[in-house]
């Protein structure tokens, strides 16, 4: 009776392992194909576009109400303090420190991450990748590469471009329509968030998820079923497990950069 | 001692004590095969028989248990990446659904592999890719995508782009499935055409038996992991094997049973209502 369900337990223990390990092997291939880039550098170009520049409205408009939103419970809050003039620092250090690069993360899993595993897991599917190999064009270098490249450049930007509108969304509504004094918003801001313990730090989480989320899609992609059930299933493991990772390194991230 | 085949000549591939197994499942169990140099040689057997598979062995997509697989003189399970891939650019593959990259038009598709393989200027790439289109009749179709075009045009495409670096042989893999008679007209006559005019060696892997052995020079039989018979398409319509004659002629019964394997019906009749 209780051997079932530890059956279980063992072949899914092992099929996870199995799945971890042929993702790191993956990786590596990927990191060994990125040098033959310098010489293309047209098919990361291509790539920075559709993975980069078609993500940029999402990240705009999602940012701009982040901020917003932001502006207006930061408000609320500050105001019974007579603290309202930290709206700005309030805006800023959430968006830099943690929102920026989280919120980012995830919508670039959501729009890039999942066209990416689906384009990669239907060119398997319809034997594209399979045809390149028979063409002596390896896809790791052709395809793999390029995208990889490209999400890894994209991430830290458009999470820098998320906490810069966002930003401008806070001060939309805490200068422009809650009355907050429009040189304390930038001065106190200005003033309280450091280069490198917060600015940096954003950084340096956003080129972390950026990684992981890019690495989580293309690995998706590639090792699809190649069926039409497979691919829809890749797609969502591609976001589900981008959205826990992301969330995962977050607190690790967080707590290293910023627990005492 | 060099080994020769029928005509005299070194095969261009050999295929000796061929193994292969998917899981528990074993696909090849010990077969040989010869392909000569210059000729259109046939293999054919049930879906199922991993014809594709054979395909794939020979292009060292996949790797055998066991067994030698020489092409052009070359151990293809032997062979290092870099290797490999030199000998497939002097191989073309015409894959079943086509493989065209979607996200190219079908100028493009044709111009992938000499754009990758060669540092050719643009405007002789220009000029091959025509002459290739020009061979298949689709040099007016360079500006579509593949998504519009039809199956059989599809197929006659990624013929121009298994051709395009000009391959010693090419490989095609069911190229006659799901075509309407006027598209299976003109690939038949694409396919040994393309053999003859531009000596090169293909292989036709099929199970639509009529077309496949119009064309063939040489066809093998493959199933149960077995070469069951070969010979040219006129020694194989006289074959003596019950399966040879079931199995072109599209008989329903033979060696190979119309029904699955079961216990007697008058058993499972008299069951009555106990479950299965």
């Amino acid at each position: 009776m209780i051997l079932g369900p530890l059956q279980l337990l063992g072949r899914k223990g092992l099929a996870f392992f199995e799945r971890l390990g042929r993702g790191h092997l993956f990786l590596l291939q990927t990191l060994t194909a990125l040098p033959g880039l310098v010489l293309r550098p047209g098919l990361v170009i291509r790539q920075l576009y559709s993975v980069g520049v078609l993500t940029l409205l999402i990240i705009l408009v999602s940012g701009l109400f982040v901020g917003m939103v932001l502006g207006l419970q930061g408000y609320n809050t500050l105001v019974d303090f007579g603290a309202e003039e930290s709206l700005g620092v309030v805006v800023a250090l959430s968006l830099v420190r943690e929102l920026g690069p989280v919120v980012s993360a995830l919508l670039f899993a959501g729009r890039a991450g999942s066209a990416l595993t689906a384009e990669i897991g239907l060119m398997k599917a319809t034997e594209q990748l399979s045809g390149m190999e028979m063409m002596a064009v390896d896809p790791m270098r052709r395809v793999i590469a390029p995208r990889f490249v490209a999400g890894f450049i994209s991430m830290p930007l458009l999470a820098a471009i998320f906490s810069f509108v966002g930003i401008y969304g806070g001060y939309f509504v805490g200068v422009g329509l809650l009355g907050v004094d429009d040189g304390a918003y930038w001065s106190q801001m200005q003033d309280k968030v450091d280069l490198h313990d917060d600015v940096y730090n954003g950084v340096i989480k956003s080129i972390v998820f950026g990684f992981v989320a890019v690495w989580i899609a293309v690995f998706e992609g590639y090792d699809t079923v190649p069926t039409s059930a497979g691919v829809s299933r890749a797609t969502t493991r591609t976001v589900v497990h981008t959205a826990l990772a992301v969330l995962g390194l977050d607190f690790v991230l967080t707590a290293l950069m910023f627990g005492d | 001692m060099r080994e020769t085949s029928r005509n005299g000549q070194d095969p261009i591939v050999k295929v000796r004590g061929l193994v292969f197994a998917r899981g528990e499942r074993m696909i090849f169990d010990g077969i040989d095969l010869d392909i000569e140099r210059g000729k259109v040689t046939a293999i054919m057997g049930p879906s199922g028989t991993g014809k594709t598979t054979l395909l794939k062995l020979i292009g060292g997509q996949l790797r055998p248990a066991s067994g030698t697989i020489v092409v052009d003189g070359e151990s293809v399970p032997d062979l290092g990446v870099k290797e490999l891939y030199r000998l497939r650019q002097r191989m073309g593959m015409m894959f079943q659904t086509g493989a065209l990259l979607t996200d190219l038009d079908v100028y493009a598709n044709v111009a992938f592999p000499i754009r990758e393989h060669t540092d050719l200027p643009e405007r002789l790439v220009r000029d091959l890719v025509l002459m290739k289109l020009q061979a298949v009749g689709l040099r007016g179709a360079a500006g579509l995508m593949p998504n519009e075009l039809s199956g059989g045009m599809a197929r006659r495409v990624a013929m121009a782009r298994a051709i395009a670096l000009d391959p010693m042989m090419v490989l095609y893999d069911e190229p006659f499935t799901g075509q309407d008679p006027i598209s299976m007209g003109v690939l038949i006559k694409l396919i040994r055409e393309l053999n003859d005019s531009l000596g090169l060696t293909s292989i036709v892997v099929s199970h639509d038996v009529k077309e496949t052995a119009a064309i063939a020079d040489y066809a093998y039989l493959l199933s149960d992991g077995k070469v069951v018979d070969q010979g040219t398409p006129e020694m194989l319509w006289k074959s003596a094997s019950d399966w040879s004659q079931q199995f072109l002629n599209g008989k329903p019964d033979g060696p190979v049973a119309f029904h699955y394997p079961a216990r007697s019906l008058r058993d499972d009749l008299m069951q009555g209502g106990q479950s299965r």
